[in-house]
This record gives C-alpha cells, structure tokens and sequence, in this order.
C-alpha cells in the first residue's frame, strides 16, 4: 500500500514537470482566441514571440521572472509561439527544454495573420515580440509592441 | 484660426509615422548592392514601385524571397517594379550586413535592386514596422508618387501553395486597370525592424 501511494505520490508530481515541454498544443486562431477573453478575475499576459526571434527570446526572462514572482496570485503566462508549425518538434520543444520554460507554450498555427492580427489589438502592426495583458474582471487591458521591460509589466501588473 | 487647425491636423495625421493609402511617398537614394545608388526618380518609365522592406535573417523574409522574385519578374515589364531595402541596424543583426546583402540577393538570384537604408532615414519616413513590409507606389500624371496600399505581400507565409488571396499583385492589377485595390491594408506576422 504505502508502495503503491508512494508511486501515485510520484506520478502526480511528476505531471506539472512533464506537461509543458511535451506538449505544446498548435491550433488555429478561433480556437486559440479564447485565451484573449477569458472571463474571470485572472490576469493574463499573453506574449506573441519565436524562437527565430531575437528580441523575443531576448525578452523572456520577464515572463521567467513574473512566472515566478507571482505564481501565488491570479497571474497566467502564455507564451504565444508564431513559429513554423513544421518547426515545433525541431525548434521550438528543445527551445522550451533547454531552458526548463515554465509557462505555458502554445503554437499559434494560422498563416493568414490579415485576418486575425486585428482581433488581438486593432493597434498591432503584426511585428513580434508582443504582448497582450489583461483582466476582464478589473476590465483592464493593455497592448504592447516590442520589447517589454520587467517594469513595464510589472506596472501593467499592478494597475489591477 | 482655419491654419492652426489644418497644421494641428496635418501634425495628427503624421502622428503615428509613416504614410498611409494616398499620401504621397517621397524619393530616395540609397546604396544597392551592386555599389550604385538608387532613386525611384531615375526610373523614368515605371509606372510606379512595389516598395518592399525586407531583410537576411528574418524567416518571414526568406519564405517570401521567390514570391518576391517571381513578382518582380511579372511586373517589372509592365511597369511596377520591385524596389526591395533592408532597414535593419546590421550592429545588431550582422546577418542584415552589407556585404551579407549582397551574398543573399546572389544566392538567391534577386533580379531587383536590394538596397541598404544605412541611415535608416527611409524606413520611418515610410512606416514601414517589420520584415517584410509593402507599399505599393502608383506614380500618377505629375509625377507624384501615392501610395495606393500598405501591408503583406499574401495571405499565408508559410505556403506558397497555399496562398488565397494575392493582396500585392491584385492591387497591382487593379491599378495597371486604372482602377483603385480594393484592399488597401493589410496586416502580417513579421520580425521588427531593428534600430538603437
């Protein structure tokens, strides 16, 4: 018996250690647009980068060190990968790996951006990295292009 | 009264940067890669320019680099040639160096002028925001040249074979059918343009 919880015990810890560089979920956009509008008293940061991308993977240590800062508080990260779908086994897994990212990574698979770069923020030109943060409950969001500082997003974090 | 109203407008309207659909787009001169410098007026017999900023090293610029060829090789003879400019600082991308330039358009065959914005005086001037970037320049009975749309070269990136809608090439058509694009912006993923 104390064999057996003794291996549950494991298994269960050994899920929140294995979910994220596994599995990194690749949807389309409507799928994926439920994560701009959920509606609770959360605030999520949602950043579009890539691995290709310098800024992006320049800027990571932000969400890094959010992820940790407030991981006892309504605070999700989601890391928005706009890689080369072909390129998610390659790239962007042993990127995740590599660095033992914690927050959650999905891959945005939808080549046609025209059609939905405008229902993230109207203000987006579509260059990376970028960063949505918001809280429906507190009705606040803000859009940010570029690089974002820890500051700066911290001070989006504070305002709610 | 009326003047303080049109310069605050005039003012607003450049706010942002850049130029918007019907502006009218100024000239330049800049290196190519072939060590000749390039402006839009030595071009006496285009009909306008399909300005593109596009780079080395951004994956959204490699996918586009045979359309981007292909295009040019269907609308230089009618008129609407490619005008490609890099715009990034190569101080902090040295793949979007000079000389790499010149490595790129050789490997790749480019049949279009590639030229270096070494001053990146032209590229905010445009608003140009990522790589790769399209104005679409009619150059009309004075002389001026408008810009007649701004945005992506298609509709999917990452599979030529795939693409729908052809946004560059349609507007292209329409004006080479004195017409207006019936799209006039549009919106694509692609890597910031780098400067200090």
């Amino acid at each position: 018996m104390r064999k057996f919880v003794g291996i549950v015990l494991f298994a269960v810890l050994l899920i929140p250690i294995a979910s994220h560089a596994g599995e990194v979920p690749k949807m389309d956009f409507d799928r994926f647009e439920t994560y701009l509008h959920k509606k609770n008293d959360t605030t999520y940061v949602i950043n579009f980068w890539a691995t290709w991308c310098k800024p992006c993977v320049k800027e990571m240590p932000v969400f890094e060190t959010v992820y940790e800062k407030y991981r006892n508080q309504k605070v999700k990260i989601i890391l928005v990968s706009l890689d080369l779908p072909n390129q998610l086994e390659s790239k962007v897994i042993p990127f995740i790996k590599k660095r033992n990212l914690k927050p959650e990574v999905l891959l945005l698979d939808d080549p046609d951006a025209n059609a939905w770069i405008n229902k993230v923020d109207p203000r987006w030109s579509g260059a990376i990295p970028a960063t949505v943060v918001y809280n429906h409950k507190q009705d606040f969001r803000k859009f940010h292009e570029g690089k974002i500082t820890l500051k700066e997003l911290e001070t989006y974090l504070n305002q709610n | 009264m009326l003047i303080a109203v049109l310069i605050v407008a005039a003012f607003m309207a450049n706010a942002g940067g850049g130029y918007d659909v019907g502006d009218k787009a100024s000239d330049f001169k800049l290196k190519n890669i072939d060590g000749t410098w390039v402006s839009l007026s030595d071009y006496d017999d285009a009909k306008g320019f399909i300005v593109i900023f596009t780079c080395n090293h951004c994956p959204y610029s490699k996918a586009y680099e045979e359309r981007i060829i292909d295009i040019n090789n269907e609308y230089e003879d009618k008129g609407y040639p490619v005008i490609a400019i890099n715009p990034n600082d190569p101080d902090l991308y040295p793949e979007d160096s000079f000389e790499n330039m010149k490595k790129r358009a050789e490997e790749k065959g480019f049949t279009f002028p590639y030229l270096f914005d070494a001053k990146q005086e032209v590229y905010p001037k445009y608003g140009a925001k990522r790589t790769p970037h399209v104005f679409l320049l009619d150059k009309k009975q004075d002389g001026d040249l408008i810009v007649e749309y701004i945005g992506a070269i298609d509709d999917n990136y990452s599979d030529a074979s795939k693409v729908e809608k052809t946004y560059v090439t349609d507007a292209v058509d329409a004006l080479l059918k004195g017409k207006k694009p019936e799209t006039t912006h549009t919106k694509a993923i692609g890597c910031t343009i780098k400067h200090k």
